[in-house]
């Protein structure tokens, strides 16, 4: 269980089921930060790095990783308990189910309010719309929404971190639009308000328990769409409308939840919208390298179409984001007049400084760092460099840094002896 | 080939990186193996960021440009020297190719999204201290320092 637990440094909500991995190294070179080992077998994450993608919960064919998130009995700590469903929700039911369907459904789940998060990116566009205008901003500006995009930032392109927006996720803005709303026409205290995340991926769960740029995320816990679907779809009844509606959203922020869908209510078409972890990263490369000018704002996704793609999800992600673009096509355009006025950017806005996670640092100190790397490029060039995986680091070179950083040692390489004697070998015989 | 004087003092580390002209689409892989090395020492980002848009800009033209070279990163506790050096047609008129917008690449390389014009004013921008010499039909060598 999630809510209450301590917190410590990294915390991070993909989890490894030691029962059921088998050592096998396919996880190994999907890691977009290189946070996985095999050590005795099993693959261990390094938490200080990861950046909870779900890369390697896609890949493991033995279902060895899960997510650490809520069960649904965690809301009855709440007096008053509120749920707020992720974007792509929108996509994950068939077609033969209406959106409010399914927002009914998800009140009989113990509920006393569900809120329609697909508003309050709504509400976030007319705000970025606002930030596109701002004549000094650093451009392109890049958005918050998916954590995982902003954490590989922190570790791999600090030097981006200025271009990240202040504005949260549509999650996060629609806790505090809910909450407010509630203390104010409902009289409840701050902390009897339970709100919780339906959610579609464990780096929004990350989030909520680590957000980044805030002290406390308004969010009091997160619980996965895969967990719930089922007895979803059990008490959903078509056409049932017990409960105030839910469904409030335009077409435009229906389409958040999938890849381009952020943009597409933006009024430049100056933008760029990537899914899928290794695109992004080639993208951020040329970014770093002051290569994308033309840019000015940047959606980057690490699951393939987007928050439709997301491990926690149940659709096949192409279909559900098909949905959404129907779905999304059918709702009323978005009208920023009817966005409620009294909803001040200041109140979007995260507040802590987004600090650099200089994990891939070899020492704090300058003058070791440095031997260490000489170190490290020695050991490099002894290494075969064919990044077999045999010695749990995902590549040759990553072996190297382990072993300078006494992760490993050099007999960890099932290859070394035998490779430099095939090499000896052919070389003779070149000769 | 050497063509620059290199200063060996107080030298805690030196990686080399061949640079050839065949193949435009892994232009790029010393700038981001730099990079790398660097984030790992852990200097400052802003720093990094300089000295991976110079030697990218620097293999780009090496890579288009001439018959191939390497770049030399000499890393030292107070500063980063970084040697790029080629064979091939060298540029006639310095002045001229350092002038923003100037480029001679040919319309294929344009389409691939090179030569704008802005590599070499973009290096002598992100370094400290920039030196340029060639020999037309013989080489170009470049020395850029980044202080720490
Ligand atoms: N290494 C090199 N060898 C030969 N010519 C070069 C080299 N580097 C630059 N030049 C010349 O200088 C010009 C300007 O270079 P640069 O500012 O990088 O612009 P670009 O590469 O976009 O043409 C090039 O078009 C080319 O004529
Ligand atoms: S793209 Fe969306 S679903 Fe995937 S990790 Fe990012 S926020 Fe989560
Ligand atoms: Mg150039």
């Amino acid at each position: 269980m999630m809510v209450g637990e301590k917190m410590e440094k990294y915390w991070h909500s993909v989890i490894l089921d030691n029962d059921y991995c088998n050592g096998c190294t396919n996880c190994l070179s999907r890691c977009p930060t290189q946070a996985i080992r095999v050590i005795d077998g099993k693959a261990k994450i390094m938490k200080e790095r990861c950046i909870d993608c779900g890369e390697c919960l896609k890949i493991c064919h033995f279902h060895a990783k899960g997510t650490l998130s809520d069960g649904l009995e965690a809301i009855h700590q709440f007096k008053y308990k509120v749920a707020i469903p992720g974007i792509s929700i929108y996509g994950q039911f068939p077609a033969e189910y209406d959106i409010e369907d399914v927002f009914q459904g998800i009140y009989k789940l113990g509920f006393d309010l569900v809120y329609d998060t697909a508003y309050a990116a709504d509400v976030l566009t007319k705000f970025q719309n606002q930030l596109l205008k701002e004549p000094f901003i650093e451009k392109p500006i890049i958005s918050t929404y998916c954590p995982a995009i902003t954490r590989l930032i922190q570790i791999r392109y600090p030097s981006l971190i200025d271009n990240i927006t202040r504005l949260e996720s549509p999650m996060e803005v629609a806790a505090r639009l809910v909450k407010k709303q509630l203390m104010e026409e409902k009289g409840l205290s701050f902390d009897e308000i339970g709100v919780f995340y339906i959610s579609q991926c464990p780096a929004t769960i990350t989030s909520i328990k680590q957000p980044l740029g805030l002290e406390k995320s308004f969010i009091d816990g997160g619980i996965s769409l895969e967990s719930i679907y089922s007895k979803l779809l059990k008490i959903i009844v078509k056409g049932e409308r017990l409960y105030p509606t839910v469904q409030k959203a335009s077409g435009n922020g229906v389409g958040w939840g999938m890849v381009g869908g952020q943009s597409f209510g933006l009024d430049t078409e100056k933008y760029l919208a990537v899914d899928g972890i290794e695109e992004v990263i080639r993208v951020l490369d040329k970014m770093e390298l002051g290569k994308l000018p033309e840019i000015d704002f940047f959606e980057g996704y690490a699951c393939v179409t987007g928050c439709s793609g997301g491990v926690l999800n149940v659709e096949n992600p192409f279909m559900a984001k098909a949905r959404i673009r129907i779905k999304s096509a059918e709702l009323p355009k978005y009208n920023p007049n009817l966005i409620d006025e009294t909803i001040k950017r200041e109140d979007l806005e995260w507040d802590v400084e987004m600090e650099p996670r200089s994990i891939l640092k070899l020492d704090s100190d300058f003058k070791v760092a440095l031997s260490k790397m000489s170190k490290l490029e020695e050991l490099a060039q002894k290494l075969p460099g064919i990044d077999c995986g045999a010695c749990g680091a995902p590549t040759c070179r990553a072996l190297a840094e382990d072993i300078v950083m006494n992760r490993a040692a050099i007999t960890d390489c099932l290859v070394l002896g035998k490779f430099n004697r095939r090499r000896q070998k052919k070389s003779k015989t070149e000769v | 080939m050497y063509r620059l004087q290199r200063d060996e003092s107080d030298l805690a580390m030196m990686k080399a990186f061949e640079v050839s002209n065949e193949d435009f689409s892994s232009a790029g892989t010393a700038s981001s193996k730099i990079k790398k090395i660097l984030r790992q020492i852990g200097m400052d980002a802003g720093v990094i960021r300089r000295i991976a848009i110079a030697t990218y800009e620097a293999e780009i033209n090496v890579a288009i440009h001439s018959n191939g070279g390497h770049i030399e990163v000499y890393i030292k506790s107070d500063k980063v020297d970084i040697y790029v050096e080629d064979t091939g047609p060298g540029i006639a008129d310095i002045n001229l190719a350092m002038q923003k917008g100037y480029s001679t690449a040919t319309k294929e390389i344009r389409e691939l999204g090179f030569g704008a014009g802005m590599g070499l004013p973009n290096m002598e921008k992100c370094c400290d201290d920039f030196y340029i010499e060639s020999v037309v039909d013989e080489y170009t060598a470049i020395k850029m320092t980044f202080n720490l």
